[in-house]
């Protein structure tokens, strides 16, 4: 035994002639195939989910067909589904939320990451990466009793009055809807942005900034021209973290929305969304069309987050031709 | 060697008593109906101490599952808040039948600025606010049993549940009866197309949004309104009275609907003559397979079935649900013969 060991070592084979067995025990070939399997399950889980949705929802699309996408009606009492309403209204608050959060998810983490000091810095992002872990029925509950009220008394009638001239803002205002969800969707996701778009500003290598400073640049010009654009592609990777979550939240969207399947321009309008209809009446969905019906909404919202990632991911790779990240 | 022995019998010692174990236990499966869950848990609770050797799982997952569940085989016996329409009896692969256990309720609330006192609500009225007919506090139709209330020119915000729920089930089979344009148009349900309104999640959205918004109504369970003392109006009953909902109220409903209460015990009462009844209450019932081949299950069924008519409606009460009228006790006690 110990002879070997001492050949072995006294002459260590090269790489390339190593065994396969020599591979197996080192622990290469087992981790090839252990990660493997593990990146082929998210595939499998994948056209799994797509497989179920896709057969359970066979009654839908049988009987509605295109049709589906277009309808404006929900009845289950006369089995006359359309998913418009709630394609609509997971696409408003989604928008609603975005616009929103990335302005002041951005700004947030140009601080943290560029201007303020370090220590302050590191403590705000812990008290981020915690507001993101807090469960989304917490935030419903802010809705409720905070951001309803506010809208109604007084957020509401401020905006009418200001831009009461714009569609979006006109009808009556119950404090839920459209506007109220979009509001609670911004305060959730905005941590998400703050804090994954902080630590890709923080990757930003130091010669980087150096460089511009050197040049003659302000501090602002030299975050503002030079280190954001370096960071872009992460930040947008944020935004579109944010976005997936803003279109599958469920709870908290349904405590907020008036969950009424109509279409409206005015944002003061209830609404509903995909994920909360799902949620609301699936439990006591009898009858089989009804039930292909929800599941058919399941499929329409995979397909939309698929769909929006899809215009993300073009968007980055469109983007990145105009200079920044090397 | 030794070694060897030793495992075995440990493993032959755990396998016996657990046999022993699971011939000791008779486990039920149940699923359904939420509303009357706090009874159902405080039945199964009791007469489990009674009888150590039985004990039924229930998973409140609704109405809907409930079904589902019971015509997939999945439950030993199902509960639901609407009985089963005739379609989904004939889709059944087995003939299923239905027990009423206790009586639930649905109350209007609401929150008008400057009103304090409880409103009279005639039939017309609800079905009219529901259908977006009626948009004002101050129209005649409200305030014609009301004398003397300062119903203001506010319009009215309606409130609806947005889950499917038993609750919506009772209140569009009530508002079905009382309008015929609602039973046309909207029809009855655990979800339906609703003309107006916003949707609350629960008992709790729909008070919440209520007690947050002036000019607001809506509808919740009757035992959700006492417990948490939320106020509710008076509804015009078949008779032409205004009637505050109450445990003896919805029973009294009950006792005038029992009368014509149909051998597989399917009915309505919502909308039950008598002066003293209430007309927005149901039964909720237990869905429970005709046939049982398994004898110790149905044997265990049926006793918890004969503990249920009789000791177990006086723990009823206390939970805020209105006893099942005697003629109905001794209709189901004789039913229960066909469970073979």
């Amino acid at each position: 035994m110990s002879t070997a060991t001492t050949i072995e070592q006294a002459v260590p084979p090269a790489p390339r002639s190593r065994t396969f067995i020599h591979r197996l025990r080192d622990g290469d070939e087992v981790a090839h195939v252990l990660t493997l399997v593990f990146a082929a399950l998210i595939l499998l889980i994948t056209s799994m989910l797509v497989y179920e949705l896709w057969v359970n929802s066979h009654l839908s699309r049988a009987k509605f067909g295109w049709m589906f996408f277009w309808t404006r009606v929900w009845d289950p009492i006369f089995g006359n589904f359309g998913a418009a309403p709630f394609i609509y209204g997971t696409l408003v608050t989604a928008i609603v939320a975005l616009l929103i959060a990335v302005p002041l998810g951005l700004a947030g983490s140009i601080f943290l990451a560029e201007l303020a000091p370090r220590k302050l810095s590191d403590s705000i992002a812990f008290l981020i990466d915690l507001l993101a872990a807090v469960p989304s029925v917490i935030y419903g509950l802010l809705g409720i009793f905070i951001v309803v009220p506010i809208m109604r008394t007084k957020l509401g009638p401020a905006l009418k009055s200001a831009l009461g001239f714009l569609p979006f803002f006109q009808g009556p205002n119950y404090g839920v809807g459209f506007l109220t969800a979009g509001i609670v969707l911004a305060i959730m996701v905005v941590p998400f942005i703050i804090s994954v778009s902080r630590e890709v500003l923080l990757t930003v290598p130091r010669e980087q900034r150096e460089a511009a400073l050197a040049l003659g640049s302000t501090r602002w010009e030299s975050t503002w021209k030079v280190v954001v654009p370096w960071a872009r592609s992460g930040i947008m990777g944020s935004i579109f973290l944010a976005l997936a979550r803003a279109l599958g939240e469920t709870m908290a969207v349904t405590m907020v929305i008036g969950n009424d399947p109509k279409i409206s321009a005015s944002l003061f309008a209830p609404g509903y969304t995909i994920a909360a209809v799902i949620a609301n009446e699936f439990t006591e969905a009898t009858g089989d069309l009804y039930l292909s019906a929800l599941i058919e909404l399941g499929l329409v919202l995979f397909l939309m987050t698929f769909i929006l990632n899809g215009l993300a991911r073009l968007l980055i790779v469109a983007t990145e031709h105009g200079g920044g990240h090397p | 060697m030794k070694k060897t022995l030793l495992i075995v019998s440990i493993v032959l010692a755990l396998g016996a008593t657990a046999t022993a174990q699971s011939n000791g236990t008779l486990l039920l499966n149940a699923a359904g109906a939420t509303f009357p869950y706090p009874i159902y848990s405080k039945w199964f609770d009791v007469y489990h101490n009674l009888h150590p050797n039985m004990q039924i799982n229930y998973q409140s997952i609704g109405s809907g599952g409930g079904i589902r569940q019971l015509l997939a085989g999945t439950v030993d016996f199902g509960a639901s808040d609407g009985p089963m329409t005739d379609e989904q009896l004939s889709q059944a692969k087995f003939k299923i039948l239905h027990f009423p256990t206790v009586l639930g309720a649905v109350v209007p609330t609401y929150e008008i600025p400057g009103v304090t006192g409880e409103l009279n609500f005639t039939q017309k009225a609800l079905a009219g606010i529901y259908m977006g007919q009626i948009k004002k506090w101050n129209d005649p139709e409200i305030a014609k049993p009301n004398p003397g209330v300062p119903l203001p020119g506010d319009d009215i915000v309606v409130v609806h549940r947005s889950d499917g729920s038993g609750t919506s089930y009772i209140w569009t089979d009530f508002l079905s009866k009382a309008s015929d344009g609602w039973k046309s148009k909207v029809g009855m349900g655990t979800s339906v197309n609703w003309p107006v309104g916003l949707g609350g999640k629960g008992n709790e959205g729909v008070s919440g949004l209520v007690k947050q918004t002036p000019g607001s109504i809506g509808y919740i369970e009757l035992i959700y309104a006492v417990q948490n003392k939320i106020p509710y109006g008076k509804v015009q009953n078949a008779a032409g009275k205004f009637v505050k909902a109450d445990l003896a109220g919805v029973t009294a409903a009950a006792a005038a609907a029992a009368k014509e209460i149909p051998d597989d015990f399917r009915v309505s009462i919502t909308n039950a003559s008598g002066p003293t009844s209430y007309p927005i209450s149901s039964f909720t019932w237990l869905l429970i397979p005709a046939m049982i081949s398994d004898v110790a299950k149905r044997d265990a069924i049926k006793d918890f079935l004969k503990w249920m008519l009789t000791e177990g409606q006086n723990y009823n009460e206390g939970l805020s649900y209105s006893r099942l009228p005697k003629p109905v006790q001794a209709k189901e006690m004789k039913a229960i013969a066909l469970i073979q």
